[in-house]
């Protein structure tokens, strides 16, 4: 068995699924008190399996008695997913909240080619929340959709 | 001073009518189920009441309720105070995983007769009343009681809530009585979505059970929309949530499988509030 699983592993790294990116646009917000959405996105097998998060954006300085991580439950979605499970902040993965704009992620590289669904998520404290999913196929994925309150345009491309 | 007549009669129909059997419904009512972060708390009300969930008629009294942490062991509640209304209290869910809080209480109640005066056995429970002679147990029988009538009666009252990943160590079954054994996790629900619960009976599938399941919020609709379930064979029963919300759920169950000697009924209730999220 071994050799044949490294044989795989050598085929999938020399045929890299290539550096697919996702775009997310966090609109702007016309309120008298605004806050900075959490957002997570993340990718899961479109047959099942196992959840994986691409990006997480909370308030990540915020410590202490009332720390960003305790808003993390309002990604619902996410967090039943798996962000749960998950230990943050995560290298490569979290980062801080993103003001209004347009905002460019690398999808993981070496992703199993077949079908996907990525998943968007934003919470907005003294707002909305929001999902956008997009079913995507690797190798060289595209897909466009877009939020209506939350979230804006949201694409996928493979570069 | 009312005539004495009246009084044990007004006694008698309040002891006859245990709370469990009331149309009056006690619950729990957390803050929230699903928490993240490193120092969650959760703030829980306690109350008696018909509509869901308001406090307007009675507080549920602190002195038998217990925490439950992750691993089965006991926690802490703090903070707590009763009202008028409602009781409060705090537990700081400070180890990940799934918490339970809430009561399990058992009792004897009836009554018998010595030289042809009938006396009552059991209380409302609660904390002893000053002025009023303790409830009569059932070591209080003598031996020439005749018409000996007891009914045993249990009743749990639970939330389960959430810090991290969910766990299951506090589902475990103690095999007495009328037990909540869920298959969905209960704080993993979510509207549009079924629940699996099963329930048991001294630790076996409570076959056609009924379950009753009812939103909160009632004030502000004209109906309960109580959903009346029944377990199948499996003590399995399959909960569609209609909304986002919290529920009050609830199963009773009659049985002569007593334990007390001379007693001839058993009276089993489960009552849990759970939390439905949206997709």
């Amino acid at each position: 068995m071994r050799p044949t699983t490294f044989a795989l592993l050598g085929g999938v790294i020399a045929a890299p699924a290539g550096a697919a990116t996702v775009t997310v646009t966090i609109p702007k917000q016309d309120v008298a008190e605004y806050h900075r959405p959490y957002v997570a996105i993340w990718l899961e097998p479109a047959g099942g399996g196992a959840a994986r998060t691409v990006a997480l954006w909370y308030e990540t300085k915020k410590t202490g008695k009332d720390a960003g991580t305790k808003y993390l439950a309002d990604l619902r979605a996410w967090w039943r997913k798996g962000g749960r499970s998950m230990t943050v902040p995560a290298d490569g993965i979290s980062g801080a909240t993103r003001a209004p704009g347009q905002y460019s992620v690398k999808l993981p590289d070496g992703l199993k080619p077949g079908a996907y669904v990525l998943t968007v998520e934003a919470a907005r404290e003294t707002g909305g929340r929001e999902l956008v999913t997009l079913p995507l196929t690797v190798p060289n994925p595209s897909a466009r959709g877009s939020g209506k309150t939350e979230l804006g345009a949201v694409t996928v491309s493979a570069r | 001073m009312k005539p004495f007549t009246v009084r044990l009669l007004a006694a008698a129909a309040l002891l006859a009518t245990p709370a469990m059997l009331s149309a009056h419904r006690m619950w729990l009512l957390p803050s929230g189920t699903v928490f993240s972060g490193t120092d969650s708390w959760v703030t829980i009300d306690a109350a008696v009441s018909n509509d869901l969930f308001f406090f307007d008629h009675q507080p549920l009294r602190l002195d038998g309720m217990k925490v439950w942490q992750p691993d089965g062991t006991p926690g802490q509640l703090q903070n707590g105070a009763t009202g008028r209304y409602r009781s409060v209290f705090d537990v700081q869910l400070d180890k990940p995983g799934t918490w339970k809080v809430g009561t399990a209480m058992s009792g004897v109640m009836g009554s018998f007769k010595v030289d042809g005066v009938e006396k009552r056995v059991g209380g409302r429970g609660g904390p002893p009343r000053p002025g009023q002679p303790a409830p009569l147990t059932v070591a209080d029988i003598p031996a020439n009681a005749t018409d000996v009538k007891l009914t045993e009666t249990s009743s749990r009252n639970e939330v389960f809530l959430t810090a991290g990943a969910p766990t299951t160590t506090v589902f475990a079954p103690s095999g007495k009585g009328l037990e909540f054994a869920p298959v969905t996790h209960p704080d993993e629900l979510i509207a549009g979505e079924a629940a699996k619960f099963r329930f048991l009976i001294d630790g076996k599938p409570a076959a056609g059970l009924k379950v009753t399941v009812i939103p909160g919020g009632k004030r502000y609709r004209n109906d309960e929309n109580a959903m009346t379930l029944t377990t199948g064979a499996d003590g399995v029963v399959s909960v569609t949530w209609p909304a986002a919300g919290m529920y009050w759920l609830n199963a009773t169950a009659t049985d002569a499988k007593t334990t007390t000697p001379r007693a001839t009924e058993r009276r089993m209730s489960y009552v849990t509030t759970l939390e439905v999220l949206t997709p």
